[in-house]
């Protein structure tokens, strides 16, 4: 197991790499400078002096394979770099807003897991039944519904009918703003997983092994926690996985919608602002979360199912 | 057009001067929003020229001069009087001795001139160099050819002499929030960037990255029983819709609405008590390419301004959120021209001009846009259809700001559509257009005009304050002339507010931007604890 870790561990280095390269190779192409963003909105005039003092300073007048080097040789040293815009260290930039994305996407999975999974699991057991209809029904709603809208209905419904909840911050970071864009945000997971999990659970009720055990007397009760518990929890970890980094990755609409502090909000700002090394540092934590949550998943995957070897 | 704007501008002086007219209340909580983008760029305001940042920088931070809005120009803020000499050129400030940054310490004339250097840095690229620069021997600092500005001068703790380039007027310049005076023995530190100290009215208490700023007051601001509230909060709200949810939900105090929003706010019998409208300094226009042949010809370029109903598309997609514009200066300059009249729609006559100019067949062109509803691409929808019936065809290039503000600098286009700054000081506004101001200042099109040139420069060397709008509304109108661009529209910004919030200003500047000290909120709010 220790090795397979390394191993994966290993691999994520050239994932990265490559992630780093494109990044930069796409904002070497796109036209736009951190400068020229400055008067973006036609009110104010950056003169020509201070653009090209802002180029020089950020080695933006440098040539391309220049800044490739020695962006690099930063990466080389876990340095990400320098905000042009908040002339902080990358890294601190996106640490600040880290906390507040995994927060946002861990509330999220942990909804979209306690009401997705166990819904998946009653709706297989009886197939065709209304619990099933309904919640296949509500599956699929929930993984066409656009987040921006279901996020506007959330606070119109929660915050401004009901006056149960704020409708947007991050206040003092406590569970009442987490609450809605955790939902807006966790629905779409919710509803594959229901559709993963039913889909799993139904695949293994009519397997070899399943009937096996059942001819052979086994109760109903064990079949459903030695068999198909066990086998459906790996199928519906490794989906949690994959959703988790595509949570992570979703979040933007949502942050910025609830004015909520974390990476997604900061990214797109960066990308809009020319930002280049925000961009760079934020998307190469969100490739590597990605990869790690699915690591993860992979590793307990194994604990779960002792028949599963990685090699 | 006109009636209808001086009874919204006398509407909102009334607003204002009948805020003042009650008794303020001391204490609660001001709920503002910062309402265009979803962050702050950072917390040195010297490294930003964005609205966005000015916002929360009026509660912290003070400059030399500060933009009044009820009287419409910039007045003194960190000095208490200043005398000009005889040539124009050197102003002495008598700078206020009771103002205290929000470590404690009273401000000096070390701390201006300190200031003042610090944006020449020639080493860093502060966007405010551009204000500095009219001061004497800046540029030598910005250069690196000398460490001190010989221009300004410390005659004692509380007496600085400003020696100018040029015959103008410094309010325009050091009341932007980017000149904020900053403390010499803090603002090297590093940790001034997380906990900024300014002179405001507000001490700064937290910054939550993409959420909220808070500040708290400053007890020994320099204005007397100011500020009212107790703390300002700032949330950081880029989208509309959740604006108009948090605002009818009255979590947040004002709310900057767009054209949608506008119309339902006004039919709302509510909501539409508490909408403070302004017109601001900013022109909507589609820029033209002289180098583009067809819109080298001056007949072309008015058969452009004739050929498109703007009246119906202000009406129609902008919900009368708009002025029509009649030329360059925006109808909150000085300098405006009431009489002047708008291009009148006239297909018929946009034909006859384009036959004249030997495009009796029409012509295509290629119009560069961003998505902007009020000025970018559902605009150039509405026009196309406009322009093809004078046989003027438009292929759409899609851009983003970021873009469309290097293609307009780069002449990298056939036309653009945009909306730019066009005052507050109508000198300065007009100066894009003089034949020596690049295209990579502000000049986009490349205008050029010997009288236009000869009126401004001569407005700029008067001493005579009715000679020079006469000249600057003569420049105004050549432009109108010329027609470099289509003029379409002047922005009215329209801010929601909640029935207990005082004291709001008709900031033409920039409406989203408050001197929060003049704000009270009333028993009535949410947050007046």
């Amino acid at each position: 197991m220790l090795s397979f870790i390394v191993r994966r561990l290993l691999q994520t280095l050239p994932i990265i790499l490559a992630v780093a390269a494109l990044i930069f190779v796409m904002f070497s192409v796109i036209p736009g400078t951190f400068a020229s963003s400055m008067s973006d909105d036609g009110r104010s005039v950056l003169d020509a002096e201070v653009m090209t003092r802002m180029n020089k300073e950020f080695g933006l007048d440098d040539p391309v394979y220049v800044r490739f080097g020695k962006y690099i040789a930063q990466l080389a040293t876990f340095d990400l770099g320098t905000s042009f815009r908040t002339r902080q260290p990358v890294a601190d930039v996106i640490a600040e807003r880290l906390w507040p994305t995994a927060q946002l996407a861990i509330a999220s999975m942990l909804f979209a897991i306690a009401v997705g999974v166990p819904l998946g699991f009653i709706a297989a057991l009886r197939p065709g039944g209304w619990i099933d209809t309904l919640s296949m029904i509500g599956a699929v709603s929930g993984l066409s519904l656009p987040k921006f809208w279901l996020g506007l209905m959330l606070m119109y419904l929660f915050a401004l009918v009901l006056g149960w909840l704020p409708s947007f911050g991050y206040g003092d970071g406590s569970i009442r703003y987490l609450i809605l864009p955790a939902v807006a945000l966790g629905v779409a997971p919710l509803a594959l997983l229901a559709r993963t999990t039913r889909a799993a659970v139904l695949e293994i009720m009519n397997a070899d092994f399943v009937r096996t055990a059942r001819a052979k007397g086994m109760s109903e009760s064990k079949v459903v926690r030695w068999h198909l518990t066990r086998n459906t929890l790996v199928i519906v970890l490794t989906t949690i996985g994959l959703q988790f980094g595509t949570v992570i990755g979703q979040a933007v609409v949502v942050e910025k919608l609830f004015s909520w502090p974390g990476l997604g909000s900061l990214l797109v700002d960066s990308v809009t602002l020319r930002d280049i090394p925000v961009v760079q540092g934020s998307i190469l934590v969100i490739v590597l979360l990605f990869l790690l949550i699915n690591m993860l998943v992979d590793v307990l995957c194994a604990v779960i199912d002792p028949r599963i070897k990685y090699t | 057009m006109l009636k209808k704007f001086v009874i919204t501008t006398a509407l909102a002086l009334t607003m204002s001067a009948g805020a003042y007219a009650e008794t303020p209340r001391q204490g609660g909580t001001i709920r503002f929003t910062a309402p265009y983008g979803s962050s702050f760029a950072n917390l040195d305001i010297h490294t930003s020229n964005r609205a966005q940042d000015e916002i929360w920088a009026k509660a912290i931070h003070r400059a030399l001069y500060n933009w009044d809005a009820n009287a419409n120009k910039p007045v003194l803020e960190l000095a208490k009087e200043v005398t000009v000499s005889g040539d124009g050129l050197v102003h002495t400030f008598k700078l206020r001795d009771d103002a205290f940054f929000h470590h404690g310490r009273k401000m000096t004339a070390d701390d201006v001139i300190w200031t003042f250097t610090r944006l020449m840095d020639g080493a860093k690229a502060y966007p405010g160099a551009r204000y500095v620069r009219i001061i004497k021997g800046a540029i030598d600092v910005e250069k690196g050819q000398a460490k001190e500005i010989s221009g300004l001068k410390k005659i004692d703790d509380f007496t600085i002499e400003m020696t100018l380039t040029e015959k103008v007027d410094p309010g325009f310049n050091f009341y932007q929030a980017m000149t904020s005076i900053y403390p010499a023995d803090e603002a090297g530190k590093d940790s001034f960037n997380s906990k900024p100290i300014g002179l405001g009215p507000y001490k700064f208490v937290e910054y939550v990255p993409g959420s909220r700023l808070v500040a708290e007051r400053w007890e020994k601001f320099y204005k007397p029983g100011k500020p009212h509230a107790d703390r300002v909060t700032i949330s950081i709200m880029g989208e509309a819709s959740a604006r108009d949810v948090a605002f009818r939900n009255k979590e947040i105090d004002a709310s900057i609405l767009g054209p949608t929003q506008y119309v339902a706010y006004k039919a709302d019998p509510e909501l539409s008590k508490g909408i403070l409208e302004v017109p601001e300094v900013y022109t909507r226009i589609m820029g033209m390419n002289p180098n583009f042949k067809p819109f080298s010809d001056k007949r072309v370029r008015q058969a452009i301004n004739h050929a498109i109903d703007a009246d119906l598309i202000i009406k129609r997609l902008v919900k009368d959120k708009a002025y029509r514009a009649t030329s360059w200066l925006p109808i909150s300059s000085p300098a405006y021209d009431k009489d002047m009249k708008p291009y009148a729609y006239d297909p018929e006559k946009a034909k006859k001009l384009l036959a004249e100019a030997g495009y009796p067949e029409g012509f295509e062109f290629e119009w560069t846009a961003t998505s902007n509803e009020s000025w970018g691409i559902p605009i150039v929808e509405a026009v196309i259809p406009m322009l093809e019936k004078v046989g003027v065809k438009v292929r759409i290039k899609p851009v983003e700001g970021t873009v469309l503000s290097e293609v307009a600098r780069s002449g990298d286009y056939q036309a653009f559509i945009w909306s730019n700054t066009s005052g507050p000081d109508p000198l300065t506004s007009l100066k894009c257009f003089h034949s020596a101001t690049p295209q990579t200042a502000c000049n986009y099109t490349q205008f050029k005009n010997a009288e236009f040139d000869r009126l401004l420069d001569e407005a700029a060397a008067t001493d005579d304050a009715a000679k020079r709008i006469d000249n600057l509304k003569k420049a105004n109108a050549i432009l109108r002339e010329e027609a470099p661009m289509w003029w379409f529209n002047y922005n009215k910004a329209v801010m929601a507010y909640q029935p207990w919030i005082k004291g709001l200003q008709p900031n033409a500047t920039e409406l989203a931007i408050q001197n929060y000290e003049d704000i009270w909120v009333e028993a009535s709010s949410p947050a007046a604890k």
